[in-house]
């Protein structure tokens, strides 16, 4: 298990493979999608952030309200494909790292190709084990996004993996084909599917 | 007649939606443990490790296991011989479900309107509440707290008939192809088929209540469960779709006699953090 110290540097960034498990420690900024258009609102009109752009790593999380005592509720991430609208832009800002789950769009993807951006999977419904990692949690702007606000949070060791590495390899796509061919291998799913005529597609949401 | 006041209606509820969000029933717990047992994938398993590890710290310390505490819905088994004194059961249903968020430090996820007042209602509520009259004088209420991530994966389509077991088959597993990750594998998939377009998503979220473990009483059923959840987890999605022997926990179905052009199929995915909670008054 690699250990990596947040902000991220570019090195880090460039080293680090898909597939690697690491422990984050540092300072994360936390924010959802109302947090992202703000940003990228400000960015348009060439205002300045109410945090540092450059280098840092941001977490996909809307906590619960903490109990009396703790830093923070539970947090675990959120579904990162809310944010691929505003993504690309905030990584060519500086955006070095994004820890979320699920996986991102092909304009995701291309953007932290070339501007050398990490993103992370953590284990969502892990929210109360994440929470244990989180030292403390500072609002940094935005209150009246409530549970979305943008805050800072120093966290230690916080259990990650490299989801999607700065190469563009993608552990949604390499993970579940190759288990998909040892399940055939091992005659798992046998009855393939035949190709039904007819079929009406499926709306999500 | 029995009379039930809605104060304890309130206070029942409350608790319920602390109990659910801190505590994994022990089912899901259980087969979380036995797909440790059978999961290849050494990350999969690091994984599994850290969610069953979760789900005990969260019961131990009394936080949410996860930070999406859901959308409160509601399955009410009102007893004809009930009489509801004080609020209706809506109301009640509620304020319940304030109570208990506020009380527990629950997160409140729901907004005002979904198009144009997207603002926190700040109450949970309302709440989703599906009644069903039964016989007798009781008051059973079933709370299952459904967060985002696995409810926007799921899916619902009005098929052909001609397109029978197998056509259902693709769809359920296309379904759970598209949702990866974002559903948080492992996953519970809730089959609903038959009754009409608005009755299948209902059969499909009721599917979900069944215990893991348990056997479907129709084994026309109980096999095609078997077959489905074998080819979903052929798909290799695995423990938060980074691949794995682990996809799904179980495929529970729930089937209604439907008309006869139709066969509509809806399929509800639930994550891991499966919770519900149940109160009898
Ligand atoms: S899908 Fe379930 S486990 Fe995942 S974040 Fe949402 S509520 Fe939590």
């Amino acid at each position: 298990m690699k250990k990596i110290t947040l902000p991220l540097s570019p090195e880090d960034a460039r080293t680090l493979q898909a597939g690697d498990e690491v422990l984050l420690t540092g300072t994360l900024y936390t924010a959802r999608d109302a947090a992202h258009k703000r940003i990228c609102e400000l960015l348009a009109a060439g205002s300045p952030l109410p945090f540092e752009l450059e280098g840092a790593t941001l977490y996909f999380v809307g906590p619960t309200p903490a109990q009396p005592g703790r830093p923070v509720g539970s947090a675990g991430p959120t579904t990162s494909t809310r944010m691929d609208a505003f993504s690309p832009t905030l990584i060519a800002h500086g955006l070095r790292g994004m820890v979320g789950k699920g996986d991102r769009s092909p304009a995701v993807v291309e953007a932290m190709k070339a501007h050398g951006c990490v993103y992370f999977a953590a284990t969502g419904g892990a929210g109360a084990l994440i929470a244990r990692c989180i030292k403390s949690s500072e609002l940094v702007a935005w209150e009246d996004l409530g549970t979305e606000a943008v805050r800072r949070m120093e966290v230690e060791d916080f259990p990650v993996v490299v989801a999607i590495d700065c190469e563009g390899n993608n552990l949604y796509h390499t993970g579940p084909a190759a288990w998909a061919r040892e399940s055939e291998r091992r005659g798992g799913g046998r009855m393939k599917p035949l190709g039904v005529a007819g079929r009406t597609p499926g709306q999500g949401g | 007649m029995r009379t039930i006041h809605s104060d304890a209606i309130v206070s029942a509820v409350a608790e319920i939606c602390q109990e659910a969000a801190f505590r994994l029933p022990a089912d899901v717990r259980r087969a979380l443990e036995e797909a440790r047992g059978t999961e290849k994938s050494p990350l999969g398993l690091s994984i599994l490790g850290q969610i069953t590890e979760n789900a005990d710290l969260a019961e131990r310390e009394r936080v949410p296991m996860c930070q999406d505490t859901g959308v409160a819905v509601y399955f009410v088994e009102l007893g004809n011989e009930v009489r509801i004194e004080g609020l209706g059961l809506a109301e009640a249903l509620a304020e319940g479900t304030r109570q208990g968020y506020t009380e527990g430090y629950l997160r409140m996820s729901i907004v005002k309107d979904p198009l144009f007042e997207r603002v926190n209602t700040k109450t949970n509520g309302p709440p989703v509440v599906h009644v069903e009259l039964v016989p007798g004088d009781r008051l059973r209420i079933t709370l299952a707290p459904k967060g985002g991530g696995s409810e926007n994966m799921s899916a619902m389509a009005m098929l052909k008939p001609l397109v029978g077991k197998e056509g259902v088959a693709e769809f359920v597993v296309e379904t759970v192809r598209r949702a990866g990750g974002n559903a948080c594998p492992p996953i519970i998939v809730g089959l609903g088929l038959g009754g009409n377009f608005e009755r299948a998503p209902y059969l499909a979220k009721k599917a979900l209540l069944r215990k893991l473990g348990s056997v479907h009483p129709d084994p026309r059923y109980a096999a095609f469960e078997r077959e489905l959840l074998e080819r979903v987890n052929a798909t290799g999605v695995g423990p938060q779709g980074l691949g794995g022997r682990t996809t799904a926990l179980a495929v529970h179905i729930e089937a209604a006699p439907c008309h006869i052009a139709s066969l509509p199929v809806a399929v509800n995915l639930n994550c891991h953090a499966a919770r519900h909670a149940s109160v009898e008054l």
